[in-house]
């Protein structure tokens, strides 16, 4: 009898392990960018292509900086997300627009609202490297020292914003 | 209105389950003849309410009912007829219901086929199969309703690119075929558990069912397989992907199964086992479903990370694996022992064999999972790749492929070393040499080729003395004996693919202008330049590249960057000269500067061999089930009832 039950035990253990799983996010990997300064720009904006912005001009300021591009499906997926945070206007998020061409990235904010503050232009992606970008979308939180907080990969739900990132935005902003 | 049909048959069909399981299963326990025939008629209402909900949904699919979210999410008008057909199980909730509806097609063939099984036995093997359909239908309903409807939607944003592909078409129903096959060998493990009654019929009964699961499974794993490799772009055949890995698992327990139940036919012995490998290759079947459904595991093939389905299907594998594990405790040890048999003899062949496929099967779910583990226990974030799984997988084959040249040569009960080896060893000996000396065809000699060769020709040798022995006996056609050889020489034919496209295939990543010429392996590309195409749904740039040989013309291969309309995705279309003894491989990569792109070219030999061989095993186990044995036991139950 005991030796019949080892199939069991195994299984249990196993299931254990993926009830585990089911909480955590392999998308989640940490950055070594954490705990240091945003890597710095200076890049056109999509709005306006003669003005510049770089991450000196938001000194004093949490902000969310949020990678994306038109051609990203999942950039759509949380689109509302990203509309429901600026309507809140806790936060402001600043866009990039990453290796995408600005006339169909321009369509996209008109068709579907824009929720950031400003989006600027990452043509040939170089900044994108510099950030560690190796899927769109990506979001960072930096603080008002410029130093990037939180890193998250893929598209931001409204529950995982509540959870992980509004605390830290309330703390960072105190 | 052709939505709410499909949900409403759902749920009838959900109410056929329930009394598919509960009234038979109650019935045979208390013996009660009237319950037990419940299980027919209400298995074949099931699965016709299933087929009508799936209806429905392709109904919805293919008339762009874009009020329905799911139509709206994976679907376009521009979409050709045929994929927004295949686009009916392109998502999650489709492919739930597709898995769904396969298992109904399986139960009515145990309905249409289990004419010469006594009652209960039907009684059970079809009950424990609606409870898994109960199971399935209650996910779809709770977390995943395919018909959930939304405010009409202009148009949709269409299918994933990677899926509008001919494979598509029938590569899922395929695999899945396979995958729910399993369940009748794993309801028949069951019921045979409930019932005490664990004997060689039992393993008769089981093993056609076993075998055409298993050749399903091979055909859909080859050809996802062969999608991988001209879909995909990278030239790779297998990228030991967590969704590969799913299929893989069940197809190396389900062949452990398949020997297994042979020695518990023949000879009565492993019984116990064999029910407990009927029990893992279906709940590794489930196991492949939850991983990739539930997103504890990022990769490629997720559909959707959503931890209420995620919790749902850990709950149902937890009651289905568990109770089914927990009844094996109880009853396995009610088994007596089998026949006995020597330290060298077919059982103990067989016994290696399933020995090796376990492990072999163990360590894919630990590499699978151990990025899991890791995480689950705070230590970080890692990735197994494929120099794991090689460097484990590949010793665990090699003296499994000894076995295969081996195994079917021995006796049952007791084989004699000296009589095999006085069999064997001129066809060893012959192996070796041409083993060693094939390699020097190929230009370079590789230790690992050669290694490879031998196991390929040792397994031709077995075969070829096997056959040749029961001709010269005078024993006459048997389904089962041609089968099982035709399977492995299939073994033999991937082997030797696997061997020469890992050992030679050459690789030029370059970047090409109009006129620009590459030579690889004897072959010369050049690039014609790229012109712009419109497709139904996307837009295209195609390449040119003309390829000749020695100065002869051989082809000329179209490569295409596409850009798809809806959800604006790149895409990388291969293009491919298919041969016997290689392929040639081209794919379009970016627009460089200048008029200028880089250009992906392949010289692959033998690749084909692979899926060839893929296709023998199949066709060996389809060919098996063609056996008389079957039949025989059938016609004569027959004619007893009747």
């Amino acid at each position: 009898m005991k030796r019949f039950l080892i199939p069991l035990g195994i299984f249990i253990v196993l299931v254990g392990f993926l009830a585990v799983g089911l909480k955590l996010d392999p998308r989640e990997v940490p950055s070594p960018l954490i705990g240091k300064s945003a890597p710095d720009f200076n890049l056109p904006l999509l709005s306006d292509p003669a003005r510049h912005l770089s991450p000196a001009d938001l000194r004093g300021k949490v902000w969310l900086f949020n990678v994306w591009a038109s051609w990203c499906t999942s950039c759509r997926q949380e689109h509302e997300t990203l509309l429901e945070i600026s309507r809140q206007g806790n936060l402001p998020i600043y866009g990039m627009d990453y290796k995408d061409q600005p006339a169909d990235a321009l369509a996209v904010l008109g068709s579907m609202g824009n929720p950031y503050v400003e989006t600027v232009v990452d043509l040939d992606g170089r900044v994108g490297i510099n950030y560690g970008v190796y899927g769109v979308p990506e979001s960072y939180l930096i603080d008002k020292n410029g130093i990037i907080r939180f890193k998250f990969t893929g598209p931001l739900s409204r529950e995982g914003f509540d959870k992980k990132i509004l605390p830290l935005v309330k703390e960072l902003q105190k | 209105m052709i939505p709410e049909l499909g949900n409403f048959a759902l749920i009838v069909a959900l109410l056929m389950a329930l009394t598919q399981s509960i009234l038979p299963l109650a019935g045979a326990a208390r013996n009660i003849p009237s319950w037990m025939s419940v299980a027919r008629p209400a298995a074949r209402a099931q699965s016709l309410f299933v087929a009508i909900a799936f209806a429905c949904l392709a109904y919805s699919f293919l008339s762009n009912d874009f009020s329905v979210i799911n139509v709206t999410q994976h679907s376009y008008s521009r979409l050709p007829a045929v994929y927004r057909f295949t686009a009916t199980w392109g998502s999650h909730e489709g492919s739930l219901l597709l898995w769904t509806l396969i298992l109904g097609l399986w139960t009515f063939a145990v309905t249409l086929f289990s004419r010469h099984l006594p009652d209960d036995m039907v009684a059970r093997v079809i009950g424990v199969m609606g409870l898994v359909s109960c199971g399935l239908l209650l996910f779809m309903l709770l977390t995943s309703n395919p018909f959930l409807r939304m405010p009409m939607a202009p148009d949709g944003s269409d299918l994933n690119p990677l899926l509008q592909d001919p494979g598509m078409v029938i590569h899922p129903p395929i695999l899945y075929m396979g995958y729910v096959g399993f369940s009748v060998a794993f309801a028949f493990a069951l019921a045979a558990l409930i019932s005490g009654k664990l004997d060689a019929s039992w393993a008769r009964w089981s093993r056609p069912w076993t075998t055409a699961a298993w050749s399903f499974l091979t055909l859909g794993i080859m050809m996802g397989s062969w999608w991988a490799y001209y879909e995909l772009g990278w030239g790779g055949w297998w990228f030991w992907d967590p969704t590969e890995n799913a299929s893989l698992m069940p197809w190396l327990v389900g062949t452990a199964l398949i020997h297994s139940l042979a020695v518990t036919e023949k000879r009565g012995s492993f019984k116990a086992w064999t029910v407990l490998l009927a029990i893992a290759a279906f709940s590794l079947s489930l196991l492949g479903t939850f991983l990739v459904r539930s997103g504890v595991l990022s990769s490629v093939h997720s559909f959707a990370s959503d931890p209420a389905r995620g919790l749902f299907i850990l709950a149902f594998l937890a009651v289905v694996i568990g109770g089914s594990l927990l009844l094996f405790a109880f009853r396995a040890n009610q088994v007596g022992l089998g026949g006995r048999f020597a330290l060298v003899s077919r059982e103990s062949f067989l016994m290696a064999n399933n020995i090796l496929l376990l492990t072999a099967c163990g360590s894919v779910l630990l590499g699978t999972l151990y990025p899991l583990f890791i995480d689950a226990l705070g230590l970080g974030k890692i990735s197994v790749g494929p120099p794991y799984f090689n460097s484990v997988f590949v010793p665990l084959v090699l003296p499994l492929l000894f076995l295969v040249g081996v195994g079917p040569l021995a006796r049952w009960k007791q084989a004699s070393v000296p009589d095999l080896v006085s069999r064997l060893k001129w066809g060893f000996a012959a192996s070796v040499v041409v083993a060693l000396l094939l390699p020097f065809t190929m230009g370079a000699w590789k230790p690992m080729v050669a290694v490879g060769y031998l196991s390929a020709l040792w397994i031709v040798v077995g075969v070829a003395i096997n056959v040749q022995s029961r001709l010269r006996s005078g024993a006459g056609w048997s389904a089962n004996f041609y089968g099982m050889n035709l399977a492995h020489l299939g073994v033999a034919v991937t082997v030797i693919g696997i061997t020469m496209v890992s050992a030679y295939e050459s690789e030029r990543n370059v970047r090409m202008i109009v006129g620009d010429t590459i030579t690889l392996q004897g072959y010369t590309f050049r690039f014609n330049g790229v012109k712009h195409i419109d497709g139904p749904n996307y837009t295209a740039e195609r390449g040119a590249l003309e390829v000749t040989r020695n100065g002869n013309p051989v082809t000329i291969l179209y490569p295409e960057k596409r850009t798809y309309l809806a959800s604006g995705m790149p895409f990388s279309d291969s293009a491919i000269n298919y041969g016997f003894t290689r392929d040639l491989y081209t794919a379009l990569g970016e627009p460089l500067d200048g008029g200028a792109w880089s250009v992906r070219l392949f010289h692959k030999p033998f690749v084909v061999w692979i899926w060839i061989g893929a296709v023998l095993m199949a066709l060996g186990g389809v060919l098996a089930i063609s056996d008389r044995r079957y039949r025989a036991a059938l016609r004569k139950q027959g004619r007893a009832v009747a």
